[in-house]
């Protein structure tokens, strides 16, 4: 069963249209990845998903029952969506250990004015900064970090969040081996633990590797969809991808 | 010694105003140039209950305070609307508007006559007409609000507000709704505020709408950033440092004939050094 479908989704800026009427399903316990040139609209679509933008027409409809047209960034939470970002953004002047410390407290203003972290709090935010090899620079300012570590401190916050849809936006980009391997092998664990993983990204190697199933979007629109092995060697997708 | 219990309470006075705005400039990141206003709210609420209905200044006080958060749950829904630069001028206009309605409503404020024989606190018999009570009364009002201020950063709400501050639509998506902090925030900041308005009005004895122009919330707010923003004991130290360095540029031995003026070349001086090699403020880590 689809854990997240679009119908007809459209979003356009300034007469653009960078989601035209697309239409796409990612099944729940999979790994989709959305793959197309830049500006084929992915990222659009990740933002449209995740309520950082406002959605033109078509609808979204999660867990095969809530349609919804309009969603606000703050309420895809109780939908059990979370994501990363393409241009990676923590909280800069914060230390390490308060970015993920941030997304496992209250979220309301009376409950989180009365409550400080606990020992479950702080327990689950070394588990993933254990996980991601960033427990040693908890005390430091994000901003300081490393543009790997940057995104793996993304990964471990969307990882403390507990979320059962996980949208990454080009999570290996610029990434060390090293890093890269740890990255990889949380995407294979999430998938193991039954977590739904929605993966925009260019590294077609990672993409055959790791992937259920694959879009491919281009100018907006729905090119190619299927396993990957047979859609990334179709010639429309390669013409597509690489202007060949 | 009168003199110098006198700035003292006036180091009190600045100390709660820069509390409050550090919630919502330090803590939160909103440049908000309208801290007199919240100030002048406080300040002539304080003044009418007490000199025309004859209230207690501890109750004229909570009044000014609801009042005044009153006014900021209004503004602040409006305000939120606006980000960045755009923010800080929508704020400047809201502090014009309370300025002329201060200037102008004088049936009610008396405008530029101003309202004065405001009565000084007193309380069970104790009176704190002498300068060196009102100081002790100041001081607990500035350890309540420093107590207050700290307790808030250090919550999850404090937290929270310092994410706001770093990138509000990423700490969305974890499932916050932004603007009730904001609003939240802001709305005990302008009570806060407006205590600091109530001791003012009450230790002058006399207010008029000059005190509450944009120029004395450009003052507050560089008492904020001078000190350190999203520190408390930096906004404390901030208004110690503005509020008592051109007083101890008195002493300097300018000749008599430019030595207003010289005091406030050097004090602006000492300011833009004093951002040039520490932007953060004497005790603060965060950087606008």
């Amino acid at each position: 069963m689809p854990i997240i479908e679009t119908k007809h989704l459209y979003k356009h800026f300034d007469g653009v249209r960078a989601v035209d009427h697309l239409s796409v399903a990612f099944e729940k316990g999979q790994i989709t990845s959305v793959v197309g040139p830049n500006g084929s609209g992915k990222s659009t679509l990740v933002n449209l998903l995740t309520g950082m933008i406002p959605v033109d027409g078509g609808e979204i409809v999660v867990a095969g029952s809530v349609r919804f047209t309009k969603i606000k960034s703050h309420e895809v939470k109780d939908y059990g969506i979370t994501r990363t970002f393409q241009d990676v953004r923590l909280f800069e002047q914060m230390p390490v250990l308060d970015n993920v410390l941030v997304v496992l407290t209250e979220r309301g203003v009376f409950a989180s004015l009365f409550e400080k972290h606990s020992p479950y709090h702080l327990e689950k935010a070394e588990e993933v900064l254990r996980r991601v090899g960033l427990w040693g620079k908890r005390h430091e300012l994000a901003l300081g970090l490393s543009y790997g570590q940057r995104k793996l401190l993304e990964i471990a916050r969307v990882l403390a969040t507990d979320a059962d849809t996980i949208l990454l936006d080009e999570p290996f980009a610029g990434l060390f081996p090293e890093m890269l391997k740890v990255v990889v092998d949380i995407c294979k664990e999430l998938k193991v633990k039954g977590k739904t993983l929605i993966l925009i990204e260019h590294n077609m190697d990672l993409i055959r590797e790791l992937s259920d199933h694959i879009y491919v979007l281009d100018a907006g629109k729905l090119l190619a969809e299927g396993k990957p092995q047979s859609v990334l060697a179709r010639r429309d997708v390669i013409e597509a991808y690489l202007g060949e | 010694m009168p003199y110098v219990i006198h700035l003292l309470i006036m180091v009190s006075i600045y100390s709660i105003l820069a509390l409050s705005l550090n919630l919502v400039v330090g803590f939160t990141g909103l440049v908000f140039v309208a801290a007199a206003a919240f100030f002048g709210i406080g300040a002539y609420v304080t003044a009418i209950v007490m000199t025309s209905f004859g209230f207690n200044f501890f109750l004229a006080c909570i009044v000014g305070a609801l009042f005044s958060a009153l006014i900021a749950f209004a503004i602040g829904a409006v305000l939120s609307k606006f980000r960045g630069d755009y923010y800080t001028l929508a704020s400047v206009g809201f502090n014009i508007i309370i300025y002329s309605v201060f200037l102008n409503w004088q049936t009610v404020t008396r405008g530029p006559l101003g309202i004065p024989g405001i009565p000084r606190p007193s309380i069970f018999g104790l009176s704190f007409s002498d300068n060196f009570s009102f100081l002790i009364l100041a001081s607990l009002l500035v350890i309540l609000v420093f107590l207050a201020c700290r307790f808030i950063e250090q919550s999850s709400f404090g937290r929270v507000l310092r994410a706001i501050r770093e990138d509000e639509k990423a700490v969305s998506v974890f499932g916050y709704e932004v603007l009730y902090f904001k609003l939240a925030t802001f709305v005990v900041a302008a009570a806060f505020s407006a205590f600091a308005g109530s001791l003012y009005a009450s230790y002058i004895t006399f207010i008029d709408p000059s005190t509450f122009f944009v120029n004395e919330s450009i003052f507050i707010l560089a008492v904020v950033i001078l000190g350190g923003l999203a520190s408390n004991r930096g906004a404390v130290l901030g208004a110690a440092v503005l509020v008592l360095l051109p007083e101890a540029l008195r002493f300097v031995g300018f000749p008599p004939d430019i030595a207003a003026q010289m005091r406030q070349v050097v004090y602006g001086l000492l300011l833009v050094i004093l951002m040039m090699y520490r932007p953060q403020g004497l005790m603060g880590e965060y950087k606008l």
